[in-house]
This record gives C-alpha cells, sequence and structure tokens, in this order.
C-alpha cells in the first residue's frame, strides 16, 4: 500500500519536471540570447543596429544595419499570408462544411502531409522548378526574388492555418447554421455571414501561428529568395531575411566576435517578433474557448 | 614575390620530410577533421579517397563552407586542418593567439577565378574596371558593355567565403584592404559556389564568379584584360601558371602548430606527386610539377 503511494509521488514529481522543463528550456535560451547581445548592443547601440541599412558584417569597419533584413523578412511573410490565407481559409471551409466525409478524411490527412515535407525539401523544389519559372513568366532578372519565397512559405503555412481553421469551423454550434437555414438563407449565405463571423477568433489564431511559422522558416527563404541585403522595392525583388542572415553567417564567426554577437542580437529581435505572434494567437484562441 | 618565398618554404617542408611513416602511429583507427573552403572541398575530398585507400585506418572527414569557417573551426579547435582559398588575416591571428592556436599554412595549388555568364550573353570581354563597375553597381545594363538590353544580375558568395573576400580585396579594391569598396547591396548571395554555377546557366541576365574547378559547358568564362590597354586573357591552367590571367590565388591548408602523425602524412601526400595530379584532374594549378 505504502509503496504504492511512494510509486505515485514519484512519477508525478517526474511528469511535473517534464512539464516544467519546456518552461525551462525558453528562459534559458532567452536569457542566452539576452547575454550574448547585450554587450553588442552596448558596443554599436540599438538605435544604429535597427535603423541601419547596410549589412556588412565581415569590412572594416563592419556594419550591423538590419533594416534591410527585417523588411526582407516583412515583404516574404506579407507575401505568405496573400498566398496562405485565402487558400487556407477556404480549404478549412471546405474541409468542414462542403466535403462528404470520405472526402474530408482524405483531404486531411493530405495537408496533415503536406506539412511533413522537410523545408530543405520545399526549398530545392522551389529553386529548381518555381524560380526559373517565375523568371520567365514575369519577365524579371532573376527569379530568386521575394515573390518565389512567399509562394513556397505560403505552402508552409498552409497546414497550420487548415487544420487550426478547420476545428474553429466546426466549433461553431450547430444551432447557428439550423437558425440561419431556417430563415431561408442558402448554404453560401450561412457560411459567409453565420459561420466564418462566428469562427473568426479561431481563424485568426491559425492565421497567426501560420505566419509565426513563416517568419521562423530558414532554409527554404535562404534557398530561393536571393540573399541581396537591400530594402526590396516591391515583391518581385530579391530579399534577405533575418533567419537566411543568421543561418549563413553562423558558421563563419569566432565565439564572442562582434559579428557573432550581431547574430544573437538578431536572434532576439526574431524572438520577440514571434512571441509578439504568438501571443496574439494565443488571446484569440483563449477568446474562442469562451 | 612573397608567393615564391612561401612556395619556396613549403618546397622545403616537402623535401624535408616526405618520407610517410608506417606503422606506429597509424596502427589504431585515427580520424582526421578538415573543414573549409568551398573552392577546394572537393580537391581535398578526392585526396581524402585516394589517401583512405593507401592508409586505410585513417577515416578523414571534409567538409566545406566556406574559408572562414574553417579558420572559426581551427579557432575553436572542432577542426584538424582547415581548407582555405585566402591567407589567414590579422584579426584571425590574433584570435588564434588568443584562443591558443598557432596556425602553419602550407600551398597546395594555384586557382584562378573565374567571371561567369550564360552561354547566351554575348558578352566576351571585360577589363578589370568593367568588373568593379558591374560588382559595385555603377553599371547595371548589359547593353554598356556591348550586350542586350537587360539589367545585370550580380552573383556573389556569402561573406564567410574566401571567394567573396579574395574577389572583393582583388577586383573591387585592388588590394588597398582599406579601401571602402564593397560588392553592390543589390548582389546576390548564394550560398555556394555550385549555387552561383547552377543560377548562371539558366539565368542569362547573371553575372558570378567560381573557381575554375566549376568552369562546364553550361558557363561562359569572360576573358579579363587589366586594364584598357592589355590583352584580353581567359583563364585556363597556363595563363594562371604565366601570372598572365589578372585574377588568380594561392589555395591554402592551416593546421594548428606544426603537424605530426596522420595530419603530416595527408599533407605530405596531398604536395606529392600523386595529390598534385589530383590537384590537376580536379581542373586547379598544381605547384609541383
Amino acid at each position: 500500500m505504502k509503496s504504492k503511494k511512494i510509486l505515485d509521488t514519484v512519477i508525478e514529481k517526474i511528469i511535473f519536471c517534464c512539464g516544467i522543463l519546456a518552461i525551462v528550456f525558453v528562459v534559458l535560451i532567452f536569457g542566452f540570447l539576452l547575454k550574448e547581445s547585450f554587450s553588442f548592443f552596448k558596443d554599436y547601440g540599438i538605435i544604429n543596429f535597427v535603423t541601419g541599412k547596410l549589412w556588412y558584417p565581415t569590412s572594416a569597419p563592419p556594419r550591423f544595419g538590419i533594416l534591410s533584413l527585417m523588411a526582407g523578412s516583412f515583404f516574404v511573410t506579407l507575401g505568405a499570408a496573400a498566398v496562405a490565407i485565402p487558400l487556407g481559409v477556404m480549404a478549412a471551409l471546405y474541409i468542414a462544411e462542403v466535403a462528404p466525409v470520405s472526402i474530408r478524411d482524405f483531404l486531411k490527412s493530405g495537408v496533415e502531409l503536406l506539412a511533413a515535407i522537410p523545408s530543405v525539401v520545399i526549398g530545392f523544389i522551389g529553386m529548381v522548378t518555381l524560380v526559373p519559372l517565375v523568371r520567365t513568366v514575369f519577365d524579371l532578372p532573376t527569379g530568386l526574388t521575394a515573390f518565389a519565397g512567399s509562394i513556397m512559405l505560403g505552402f508552409m503555412a498552409l497546414p497550420t492555418i487548415v487544420s487550426i481553421s478547420e476545428d474553429a469551423i466546426r466549433a461553431v454550434p450547430w444551432n447557428y447554421k439550423e437558425g440561419a437555414l431556417a430563415l431561408g438563407a442558402t448554404r453560401w449565405q450561412t457560411m459567409y455571414r453565420i459561420v466564418l463571423p462566428a469562427a473568426l477568433p479561431g481563424i485568426i489564431a491559425a492565421v497567426m501561428l501560420g505566419l509565426g511559422r513563416v517568419i521562423g522558416e530558414t532554409m527554404a527563404v535562404m534557398m530561393i529568395t536571393g540573399n541581396a541585403a537591400q530594402i526590396p522595392a516591391g515583391i518581385f525583388e530579391p530579399v534577405r531575411t533575418m533567419t537566411a542572415t543568421i543561418a549563413a553567417e553562423m558558421g563563419e564567426t569566432v565565439k564572442g566576435s562582434m559579428h557573432y554577437r550581431s547574430l544573437f542580437s538578431i536572434g532576439v529581435i526574431l524572438f520577440m517578433i514571434t512571441f509578439c505572434i504568438n501571443f496574439i494567437a494565443d488571446l484569440f484562441l483563449h477568446r474562442m474557448k469562451r | 614575390m612573397k608567393y615564391i618565398c612561401v612556395l619556396f618554404v613549403s618546397l622545403l617542408m616537402i623535401a624535408g620530410c616526405s618520407k610517410p611513416h608506417h606503422g606506429r602511429d597509424l596502427s589504431g583507427e585515427q580520424s582526421l577533421q578538415i573543414k573549409g573552403s568551398d573552392t577546394i572541398v572537393n580537391l581535398v575530398q578526392k585526396w581524402a579517397e585516394e589517401y583512405a585507400k593507401e592508409y586505410p585506418g585513417v577515416v578523414i572527414g571534409v567538409t566545406g563552407g566556406g574559408s572562414g569557417t574553417g579558420f572559426a573551426a581551427l579557432l575553436n579547435k572542432t577542426c584538424d586542418i582547415a581548407m582555405s582559398s585566402r591567407a589567414i588575416e590579422d584579426k584571425e591571428k590574433i584570435q588564434a593567439a588568443q584562443n591558443g592556436v598557432s596556425p602553419q599554412q602550407f600551398i597546395i595549388g594555384l586557382d584562378g577565378l573565374a567571371v561567369v555568364v550564360n552561354p547566351e550573353n554575348v558578352v566576351k570581354n571585360l577589363t578589370m574596371d568593367d568588373l568593379r563597375d558591374i560588382f559595385m553597381a555603377a553599371k547595371t545594363n548589359w547593353k554598356d558593355f556591348g550586350g542586350a538590353d537587360s539589367k545585370i544580375v550580380i552573383l556573389s558568395r556569402e561573406s564567410n567565403s574566401g571567394t567573396h573576400m579574395f574577389f572583393k580585396e582583388h577586383v573591387l579594391k585592388r588590394g588597398n584592404k582599406k579601401g571602402p569598396e564593397e560588392f553592390s547591396p543589390s548582389s546576390l548571395l548564394m550560398p555556394s559556389s555550385q549555387a552561383i554555377a547552377d543560377e548562371t546557366s539558366q539565368n542569362p541576365h547573371a553575372i558570378g564568379y567560381v573557381g575554375m574547378g566549376y568552369l562546364g559547358a553550361t558557363l561562359k568564362s569572360i576573358a579579363v584584360a587589366r586594364n584598357g590597354t592589355a590583352a584580353f586573357v581567359e583563364p585556363t591552367v597556363d595563363t594562371v601558371l604565366s601570372n598572365t590571367y589578372p585574377i588568380s590565388r594561392p589555395l591554402y591548408l592551416y593546421t594548428n602548430g606544426t603537424p605530426g602523425g596522420a595530419i603530416k602524412d595527408f599533407i605530405d601526400y596531398g604536395l606529392s606527386a600523386k595529390g598534385q595530379k589530383i590537384v590537376r584532374d580536379t581542373d586547379f594549378v598544381p605547384i609541383v610539377h
């Protein structure tokens, strides 16, 4: 009897540790990022860092301006949103409301399979198929543009957006729909006027989580956006994202150097952006539950 | 002159220690980590394969990433040999001293940096000044150089690449290391030389630079003239050896301190007649004949 109780408490403690570990890791990672970036901000100045347009980390004197990198991330994310939101929400609507059961299961597993494709594979496929296509179709000097990156990243955000939006749409109570249909609304009117607004908080959360994945994505963007550290004049220009900069340059830096610490500082900015996005998503998810 | 001196010293080294030891220190399983320049990664990989046939007890791992990556690994003591397409910088020497590493240099061959365009591009010859104008985006249209009326797409390597540094110092800054010249911010930074070759072979607007080892039928190399009055020279083994091709450079291996054991044997192998034949086979220029 007693030994059973001891086992119980031991297991309870182990589970508690596992649960708390995730938070411990986040705090440690953030602490580590802050420690490396703080001394950099002291040396270079946070204003110079955030508002500088030139990124020449290995020149003499080095320049660490990440405005163009932030603009790059922003353009790619915006483009991916334009691709993924209409596609994702429509697909979720179809799966939740229109599709017959057999097709629904098939579609759901198909969309989930899309999430399982490694990003380097998506990047590679984009590089050999989409990039030459974008160049010839739009008659551009090069296909390695924010536009090509946006399309590929839009596909990567789709699974998140579809599956969470679909949950939100299905969570809309039946009596809402029955009420609308009883009043003589067509199926499309019900979906457009009743179901979508009711599921909106969940859909916004889905979009936010999808975009959180896009902004943190590295491998695919590094392969297809061209990596030119300039403020783009439009979506058809090459851009360099914050994540690609960290990934491309981390290997070269000597531990503790200015360049090394500047990459951690980009990490801090990125962490803050994704934190905000996830926080907003969380707010909407909670509102949906209530 | 400086290069000749270094060459001579490294030749002396080979002469002094060209007999590889067998036995004791190679009896156990040994592993060598080699890291650095993407330009010579294929060459050193080939050496490693051939070397492993003769000395089966040694396991050699060769990875690329760029010369800067190689030096960073040597300084962080995570590799035995760093491959580089540029000499070590003063900054890196200071960092090495701080980390208790004393880099030792070996020249293993020469490389001509080829400026490449798509075979559809009609432009054949450019001077060093033209190249500087192109890569700094002072002139941005191919018609300025007798080509089609289209924008020039500049392809460059990432800043951790020795190729990037060499091209910047040699073509943009003309040896003046403190010069203000930089690659235009609109240049596309490609993750590898292969990526530059791939994009150039499918994009008629592109111009890039790669080591001679990457030249093939899908790329057209530009003949380069030192100045407006000099002759235009194609990058070939002969023009690099005779120093008439203006953009060429030595290729290096670096070790921590004077190497011994398997590290020394491996470098000796690379500098032997067999190793230098592989240098030639991979389209670089050997230093030992």
